[in-house]
């Protein structure tokens, strides 16, 4: 999504102040040069829905390259009107955050400390866990009530917990995977 | 949510039984809006939030007896002829006869007709008692239809039933079981059955103050009910306002990330009562209402999980679905119960906190650290992925292999999110997330990839389901087209779809524009269908993205349908057809949504008359409403009516009963809990519970969220501007306890149960007052459940103290209400 | 001269959230602080030089047995006749065309005056930089038609940004409104520009009495309660109440409802 500048206008957060302001000059020689430069004026923009509460506020991200820079409320959005909550006016900081772990993390049984670990590395290990733990305790039949023989096909072995902070189509592909793959402890917080 | 947050503003009260300032702010401004306007805002609440410094009154009840008082208020509108009689006997079972043979508590001492010892249930020996229900249904006549009184003066109608049921819930028992002085239950009472009748409409808003109980799903029927009695929903500043926590709670139910569903609210089928796909159709297929149509989502369902592989020859591989041993398993808490008694080995975690956020997270804990191996994709470290690091454990001990991957926000990725009012919304990927960052998405079909490598050339049948789901989307298979994942949910043509004329309806592999159009026999794929409509696509094959769609809305659109994609099929407020009279005329013009223009043109040329309105209809916009169930608006129940007598298993009823831990007896009846509760037994001590009116926890303590924080608090803690909001974790605690035990704000105490304990600092506040409960003073504290051991802001976890109990329904925990002590220091 | 730019909160739609702390401090990129505890959520208990925007939390029992819990976000006032303006000796402080009062970090020398100048205890000083800072109204946004981030963000619009001789006819109304429902001591403070400090650029609808709020009553320049308590001290005094009188003749139109000089 690209703002076009009567679109960046219409973004001022009160009604009538961004045209009447928007293009005023500079009167005050003493006006310091950066306190007037916006800094999201050259960026990149896309919209975006809030990942906190449910009342699904739709956000404007700018960026430039790989970087976000901000962070605000869409003021488009027919039922939050371009408000954020505090938690959506901090969305910014789960991206930019010094606590963000970038590389995957392994803890071998007993230790006391993670190790970082290659990507693909970590695949090929999870996967072998989850093949490994199906081959081992698969339920393939059982006997039903009347003491007879059905295919019941079921993994107890495995349990998946999550996510009512992904997205639907992840959530659509965890519950295919899980099904495809026998799995019956299959939950999300909507239980908690 | 029935209802959709912009129409609140519409409501002339408005009745917020949770939080709903603090934890949906953004979402509060529409009822901000209606006060503007002249509506009044009730507040229900053991404590005084940031919802009642702004709301007009402030209803302090005690935890855990929503349905006295829902249960009064209904009582108070039938005993004073409050109700909305005609929309009543119009569009509820309220005239319906049940069989002679059902008695309510009133007449059995606590107890529905038909509770059954059962010894051993389920794969629990703990669930003791179940209803039989074979009383709890209607009469039929001889053509098979519930016998009606529509005078409701028949002692065994469903309004009579009613009215007895709780005729016992008078001011005066609110008073003694909430808490709440009968002068301002009348008060309320008064204010919010004002909201009955044609002119005046009423919402109430929920949360997990209401579900968090061993009744919750009773609880959210009381609202219901409450809100079928004033004629309240379907129609506009009416409904029920569903307030989910996260941002996709409603998505991920909705595509079922959930034990015992299917993605679109299909049952997950048991092995005894679902052996093959035709007794699961025969059997979960009702002969009324829209889910009549079961076996076309089903059989869709099926070719969206495994693709031309599923052929009506091997029953569209229905067998390949794992089947549950019962339904009494699998649940959030029998997860980590079973994970403790070591029956699950390997556990995948994906954007959910359970060592914080679950009831007994201590439990929850212990039983990580017996696992083989756990799997952790979250975007920062959280407690789960370090819980051989929590306090009290030595490492070396946990031998549990623990593989963490890194995963991106919403920012950093394509894809969509149903917010709370079954809004379907798109984001984009603004940038790139770094490192080695993942999405989920790609993380479940890389893994999904490797494993199929894995299986390739298997010919054991139980490995052929899973090597035909496919997860290619797109030209890169790990990293999937999430429009083109969207499309596989919305529904799509299996190969060429014609009508009887020949002409080509879809060609292979378009996308389906409504579930209208599904079928059962193998022409349409569709993973979720209610989603469908959500993706066009014309012949030439351009897909449009309506949850990406973004016109605002304007005087003649006030509910916005440009803007996303509401399920199902974009209609705003549900059930809208009772927004108008049996007639179809609008109950009044003030309260106009959608009507039956007799004058617009039909479905087909010779015929006239079609339902219109500011809304799409949430019914079949040719049906008359003099056609045959041309009056009836709840189009998802088999008898097409709005239920006052409903299904669930602890009853037709909601009826009060005491949470598991009480500081009183039930003062309604001698049955002290829902009979039919679940208890689990923990081996080591791990659950157990105060009996009533214990001296060693003699206070109720009810938790719950803040706004500056987020749940287990993995996305605000570990945020520098979120974690400096709050100073450290706390108890608030009343000026009157605190008097008691010697407490001055900011005193550092601890809280305990026979679960656990925790220490954090008191918050000695005049928002909490004691309760006289039946002449005796009752100590509520309030405990916030945010912190834990990781990120910037650290403190005790709160959920150490909760127990593992559930409601018979849903299984969801009890933690808005149990018992605690609380001792000055660190003891 | 532009006209005057003016924040207007209306306490009785507050819900004390704190989006506007947030918002304020993303889009200012102000660092995070070691929080404290002060009794109640309102953190931090004073403005910092970190902090620009401070909800304040406070409560107080009715007489009739009910709770009033007064929810308040605070801000600079961009006072009319400013004591941080008046104190500044080096002409950091300074008056833009919108009638907002800003801190030029490149002229601003650390001395404090303005600090304890300040009546509402606005003013910080930074540690780290050695200047003083203190809200702009988001100068950059406002320069460049975007509203300031608190604003924007208020899921209540209980903060309005606007024109000031638009918002003050506004809030009045809105007073008048809230006493027919009965909230009898519903008040502006500092709407009125021929009231103290000349009126508030930043002004407020309180439900109660300013004290209940943690306002001053009747905010006087420091001028006028400071004890001055040395030769140099007062040689500054008159050096700045010069100053503070010619900045005040050259910008008065900027400070009046409605100007345009």
């Amino acid at each position: 999504m690209s703002l076009s500048r009567r679109e960046f206008f219409r973004h001022a957060g009160s009604a009538g102040v961004g045209a009447a302001v928007g293009v005023a000059t500079l009167g005050l020689e003493r006006v310091e040069a950066a306190a007037t430069t916006l800094r999201i004026k050259e960026a990149k923009v896309h919209t975006s829905v809030c990942p906190y509460c449910s009342v699904g506020c739709n956000q404007l991200v700018y960026s430039k390259g790989d970087s976000i820079i901000d962070i605000e409320g869409h003021p488009d959005t027919p039922h939050t009107l371009g408000k954020l909550c505090p938690k959506g006016a901090a969305t910014i900081q789960l991206s930019n955050n010094p606590l963000r772990p970038t590389k995957a993390l392994y803890r071998a049984p007993g230790s006391e400390k993670w190790e970082e670990k290659p990507i693909e590395w970590m695949y090929d290990q999870i996967a072998k866990r989850y093949y490994d733990t199906r081959e081992k305790h698969f339920i393939e039949q059982e006997k039903d009530k009347e003491g007879k023989d059905v295919p019941v096909n079921r993994l107890e072995a495995i349990a998946s917990l999550g996510s009512a902070c992904i997205d639907n189509e992840e959530c659509y592909l965890l519950t295919k995977f899980n099904r495809a793959f026998g799995i019956v402890y299959h939950e999300h917080q909507a239980r908690v | 949510m029935t209802t959709n947050l912009i129409d609140i503003q519409h409501a002339d009260v408005i009745m917020c039984t949770n939080n709903m300032a603090e934890n949906h702010p953004v979402g509060f401004q529409w009822v901000m809006k209606a006060k503007e306007r002249g509506a009044k805002v009730i507040h229900v609440d053991p404590r005084f939030t940031r919802t009642s410094a702004v709301s007009d009154v402030h209803v302090p009840l005690r935890s855990g007896t929503n349905i006295a008082f829902f249960g009064g208020l209904m009582s108070y509108a039938i005993q004073n002829n409050l109700y909305f009689k005609d929309y009543v006997v119009s569009f509820t079972n309220a005239s319906f006869l049940i069989d002679p043979a059902f008695k309510t508590p009133t007449d059995l001492g606590g107890l529905f007709e038909g509770l059954e010892q059962t010894g051993k249930g389920g794969t629990d020996p703990h669930v003791a008692q179940t209803y039989n229900k074979t009383s709890w249904k209607y009469q039929l006549d001889a053509e098979g239809n519930p016998k009606r009184d529509l005078t409701l003066q028949d002692p065994n109608c469903v309004f009579q039933l009613l009215k007895r049921h709780y005729s016992r819930y008078t001011p005066e028992m609110v008073e003694r079981i909430c808490g709440i002085p009968k002068a301002k239950f009348v008060e309320v009472a008064k204010l919010y059955c004002g909201t009955s009748g044609r002119e005046k409409t009423g919402t109430i808003t929920y949360a997990l103050n209401l579900t968090q109980h061993t009744n919750g799903v009773q609880n959210i029927r009381a609202l219901c009910m409450l809100q079928l009695l004033l004629g309240n929903i379907g129609r506009p500043g009416g409904g029920v306002t569903a307030l989910r926590g996260h941002a996709n709670v409603q998505g991920a139910t909705d595509l079922e990330v959930l034990y015992h569903e299917l993605p679109g609210y299909l049952p997950m089928p048991l092995r005894d009562a679902h052996p093959d796909l035709k007794t699961y159709l025969e059997k979960e297929t009702p002969k009324g209402g829209f889910w009549v149509n079961r076996p076309k989502f089903m059989v869709s369902l099926l070719k969206a999980f495994y693709g031309s592989s599923a052929t009506k020859d091997n029953e569209f591989g229905y067998q390949w679905l794992p089947k549950r041993a019962s339904a009494d398993a699998y649940s959030h808490q029998h997860t980590f119960v079973d994970m403790y008694k070591g029956k699950i080995k390997g556990f995948f975690c994906d954007g959910q906190n359970p060592a914080v956020g679950g009831p007994n997270a201590k439990l929850a804990r212990a039983a990580m650290q017996k696992l083989d191996w756990l799997v952790v994709v979250d975007i920062f470290n959280t407690e789960t992925a370090e819980v051989w690091k929590a306090p009290g454990t030595n490492p070396k001990d946990v031998k549990t292999e623990v593989f963490f991957v890194p995963a991106a926000p919403a920012a950093e990725k394509d894809g969509s999110l149903t917010n709370t009012m079954r809004l379907i919304q798109w984001h984009e990927k603004s940038v790139n997330p770094p490192g080695d960052v993942q999405t989920d998405a790609q993380f479940v079909c890389t893994l999904a990839h490797r494993l199929q490598k894995m299986y390739a050339g298997s010919k054991k049948d139980r490995d052929k389901g899973f090597l035909a789901a496919g997860f290619n989307y797109g030209e890169k298979p790990d990293h999937p087209d999430m429009e083109l994942v969207l499309k596989e949910v919305n529904g799509f043509a299996t190969e060429e779809i014609a009508d009887k004329d020949g002409k080509v309806l879809y060609k292979k592999g378009q996308a389906i524009a409504s579930f209208a159009q599904l079928t059962d026999d193998g022409k349409t794929a569709s993973g979720c269908w209610i989603y469908t409509g959500v993706i066009n696509e014309g012949p030439d094959g351009k897909l449009v993205n309506k949850a990406n769609a973004h016109k605002p809305g304007d005087e003649k659109d006030y509910l916005a349908h440009g803007w996303g994609f509401a399920w199902p099929a974009n209609r705003r407020i549900l059930y809208n057809r009772a927004s108008a009279d049996a007639a179809g005329k609008p109950w009044s013009e003030k309260k106009k949504l959608i009507w039956w223009d007799p004058e617009a043109p039909g479905q087909t040329p010779d015929k006239m008359g079609k339902w219109v309105g500011l809304d799409v209809p949430d019914f079949n916009a040719f049906l008359a409403p003099d056609a045959k169930n041309g009056d009836k608006p709840f189009i998802m129940r088999a008898d097409l009516v709005g239920a006052f007598f409903g299904p669930l298993n602890d009853g037709p009823f909601p009826e009060h009963y005491e949470p598991i831990e009480s500081p009183t007896r039930n003062l309604l009846s001698k049955q002290q809990n829902n009979p039919v509760a679940k208890i689990w037994s923990v081996p080591d001590k791990r659950n157990d519970l105060a009996p009533m009116g214990s001296k060693d926890y003699p206070y109720v303590i009810t938790t719950y969220r803040l706004t500056e924080h987020h749940l287990s608090g993995v996305m605000s803690r570990y945020l520098p501007m979120l974690a400096e909001l709050f100073e450290s974790h706390f108890a608030e605690i009343s000026h009157e306890l605190a008097k008691e035990l010697g407490i001055v704000n900011g005193d550092k105490v601890t809280v305990s149960t026979p679960r656990g304990k925790i220490v954090a600092k008191a918050m000695v506040t005049h928002r909490l007052k004691p309760f006289m409960i039946d002449g005796k003073t009752v100590h509520e504290i309030g405990v916030p459940w945010h912190w834990g051991y990781n990120g910037i802001a650290k403190g005790d976890i709160t959920n150490d103290l909760s127990a593992t109990v559930a409601d018979p329904t849903v299984y969801i925990q009890e933690t808005k209400a149990f018992m605690c002590n609380v001792k000055k220091g660190e003891v | 001269m532009a006209r005057t730019l003016a924040m207007f909160t209306d306490t009785s739609l507050c819900i004390g959230c704190r989006a506007c702390q947030v918002a304020c401090k993303q889009w200012n990129e102000l660092p995070a602080e070691q929080p404290e505890w002060t009794g109640s959520y309102q953190n931090h208990a004073t403005f910092t030089d970190k902090t620009y925007r401070l909800v304040r939390f406070m409560e107080k029992p009715q007489p009739n047995g009910e709770l009033a819990w007064l929810l308040m976000s605070d801000v600079c006032k961009h006072c009319a006749q400013a004591g941080c303006l008046d104190a500044c000796p080096t002409g950091a402080i300074y008056r833009t065309e919108f009638g907002t009062v800003n801190i030029n970090q490149d002229v601003c020398n650390g001395c404090r005056y303005c600090v304890s100048s300040c009546p509402f205890g606005v003013v910080s000083f930074n540690h780290d930089t050695g200047r003083a800072n203190k809200c702009t109204f988001c100068n950059d946004r406002i320069h460049n038609g975007l509203g300031p981030a608190c604003a924007k963000t208020c899921p209540t619009d209980s903060i309005q940004f606007g024109f000031r001789d638009e918002l003050v006819p506004k809030a009045q109304k809105r007073v008048a409104a809230l006493k027919e429902l009965g909230y009898k001591d519903a008040q502006l403070y500092g709407a009125d520009s021929n009231g103290p400090l000349g009126g508030l650029n930043a002004f407020f609808l309180l439900l109660d009495r300013p004290a209940a709020y943690a306002l001053p009553e009747k905010p006087l320049l420091p001028q006028r309660n400071v004890k001055v308590d040395s030769l140099l001290a007062v040689g500054s005094a008159l050096l700045v109440g010069v100053g503070a009188l010619v900045a005040f003749r050259e910008r008065g139109g900027a400070t009046k409802d409605g100007g345009n000089a």
